[in-house]
């Protein structure tokens, strides 16, 4: 069974995001990691192919300036190899650019039994690629889910919804988004983090993977307006010093809400 | 300007999210509703809050909404009826269907948005990042139809009083390999109580708590104040919880009259989803914790030693 995992790379979020001031798209130009979301479908993947007793987990990512530090991370936790999508020309790229060539690039590595993703990345958060992947792939899809299981060449998942979740069956190959805490991730090993300095990463361009138009020019959306919301005026911040509980009740009083 | 509202319901009646897209779209145009499913028991609801028609695609037949539903749209625009903007609550079908349909009619989404303005032929959104500080607004550039999702509560849902939407039917096409998906069970979390994103008063446990038994502290206070239980992701992810607790981005929005947050740092990605509360709470050991940031009343403070006398202290009441 082989599966390809769509892994992002995006600026280390415990630090400020900040924005660029000329074409007010979110910073990326540090030094990119691993999103913590993508971790839970590389763990996924290597499972899945684990159990299948066969097979190799891929990865897919896109990132400027030739970025691996990422991909080497979801390497080192096991995955045999990567393609890295690449290009100046990127630059500013929308959510559906960006899924044509990830599709794009699943087929260069000749597709697979699953595609995994995370339900949304943690620094863009559109929400929509693995879907809209699914789409271009003309394949079916099971988003949201939170737990996940293959036999007999299909696979079966618990899809969360707003109200609870839905029991899901679907043939394969399919695209899969996976929630945060559908497993547990590993950390890499040092003879993994070792290993993943020597598996092979291709990297190409949009047009070695025949998708144009790319970057602002095929975004067809632009930022027109930045503004600081408005704060919220400070409160009262008191230490407990045992009587804590009492200014919350006097607080819900003096709302009338008790 | 032509608008689609893309309608979800729940135990027979439109969702709020629904009501509050419909109340914004008749604002700025004609409204139109777009349903997966039979829309006979909506169709009032619908109407009464703006819109004129509905589409309905009759009984989804255990197909998922995303494809089913956005399949569905494409016919209706290719035979000849094309909006100009459709709008999506924020949800995970929401989600599913813009995306899909966004590829067959090869448009751009926006997405996380609380705002929306039409001047002339431009339509531009508005999106909260970094945790709502900054507001950013972009304009669909390309040619309609604009596909753009809300998050819910960006606007506030007013009957028109409206006659019946008319229902008219836009069956599902083949949906071919794309639909191979199917839905074999269903399962509801009943929770009691007021629901969380409608509730007055919500109270929210963190990792904080420590441990899933402490979270009992909080069902048992939101209890005593008549209001809902939520919980920060992290302690989703841990299963301490069901989903249908999380408040935040990828979880419910809430704009309670009070809202308690008890364990939770105030993660950019929670505070998107509370920040809206009239009066905010909060109570965690750390001073420097974010969340005392947009708090009105801040206790620094174990939640193991604040909790249990605040409970005790309602109880004696
Ligand atoms: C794409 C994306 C989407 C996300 N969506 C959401 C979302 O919808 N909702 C959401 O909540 N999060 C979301 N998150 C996660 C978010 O970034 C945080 O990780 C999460 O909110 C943290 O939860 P927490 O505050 O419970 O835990 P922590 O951040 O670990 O905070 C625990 C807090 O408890 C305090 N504490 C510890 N012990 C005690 C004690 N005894 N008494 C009092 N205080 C104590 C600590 O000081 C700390 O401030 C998202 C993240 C990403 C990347």
């Amino acid at each position: 069974m082989n599966v390809i995992v769509c892994v992002k790379q995006i600026p280390d979020p415990a630090l400020p995001g900040s924005q660029d001031p000329n074409t007010l798209t979110l910073k990326r130009d540090g030094k990119l990691i691993l999103d913590e979301s993508d971790s839970y479908g590389v763990e996924m993947a290597l499972q899945l192919v684990d159990k299948a007793g066969g097979g190799e987990v891929s990865l897919i990512s896109m990132a400027p300036n030739n970025e691996v530090s990422g991909l080497r991370t979801a390497l080192a936790m096991g995955a045999a190899k990567g393609i890295l999508i690449s290009d100046p020309a990127l630059l500013g790229s929308d959510a559906l650019t960006t899924a044509k060539l990830l599709a794009a690039a699943v087929q260069r590595l000749g597709g697979a039994d699953l595609i995994i993703a995370a339900t949304e990345s943690s620094d863009g958060y559109t929400g929509t690629v693995p879907e809209q992947i699914a789409e271009v792939l003309g394949l079916p899809s099971v988003t949201f889910a939170k737990h996940l299981a293959i036999a007999d060449g299909k696979l079966d998942a618990q899809r969360q919804t707003e109200e609870g979740y839905d029991d899901v069956t679907c043939p394969l190959p399919a695209v899969v988004s996976v929630t945060a805490g559908v497993v547990e991730p590993r950390y890499p090993s040092f003879k993994g983090i070792m290993a993943a300095k020597a598996k092979p990463v291709e990297t190409v361009t949009a047009a070695d993977l025949g998708v144009a138009p790319v970057g602002w020019g095929g975004a067809n959306q632009k930022i027109v307006n930045v503004v600081q919301a408005e704060a919220r005026a400070a409160g009262t911040v008191v230490e407990d010093d045992g009587e804590g509980f009492a200014k919350i009740v006097a607080f819900l009083e003096n709302l009338k809400v008790i | 300007m032509n608008i689609w509202v893309f309608a979800q319901a729940a135990n027979g009646a439109p969702t709020s999210g629904t009501l509050e897209l419909l109340t914004k779209a008749r604002s700025l145009g004609e409204v139109t509703a777009f349903f997966g499913g039979d829309a006979t028991e909506i169709s009032a609801a619908l109407g009464d809050h703006g819109a004129a028609k509905v589409y309905a695609t009759g009984d989804l037949a255990g197909n998922l909404p995303g494809i089913a539903v956005a399949s569905a749209m494409k016919a209706v625009i290719d035979g000849g009826d094309s909006p100009d903007l459709i709008m999506f609550p924020q949800t995970t079908e929401g989600r599913d269907v813009i995306a899909r349909l966004s590829v067959k009619l090869d448009r751009t989404v926006l997405t996380n948005n609380t705002a929306i303005t039409v001047e002339g032929d431009t339509v531009s959104c508005t999106t909260p990042v970094f945790g709502g500080a900054t507001l950013v607004t972009t304009a669909f550039t390309g040619p309609p139809p604009h596909l753009a999702a809300f998050r819910p509560k960006s606007f506030t849902a007013e009957p028109s009083g409206g006659a019946p939407a008319e229902i008219t039917a836009a069956p599902l096409p083949d949906l071919g390999a794309s639909g191979g998906a199917t839905i074999t069970a269903v399962h509801v979390e009943e929770r009691s109580g007021p629901k969380l994103d409608e509730a007055a008063i919500v109270v929210s446990g963190g990792r904080g708590l420590g441990e899933a038994a402490k979270y009992e502290m909080i069902e048992q206070l939101a209890k005593l104040l008549k209001g809902a239980a939520g919980a920060s992701r992290a302690i989703v992810d841990a299963g301490w919880v069901p989903y249908s607790y999380q408040v935040g981005q990828t979880g419910k929005v809430v704009k309670p009259n009070v809202y308690i947050a008890a364990g939770i740092s105030g993660a950019t990605q929670h505070m998107v989803g509370m920040k809206g509360s009239k009066n905010i709470i909060a109570i965690n050991k750390d001073k420097e914790a974010p969340i005392f940031g947009i708090a009105d009343l801040g206790i620094i403070g174990d939640v193991h030693k604040v909790l249990p006398k605040l409970i005790e202290a309602l109880q004696a009441r």
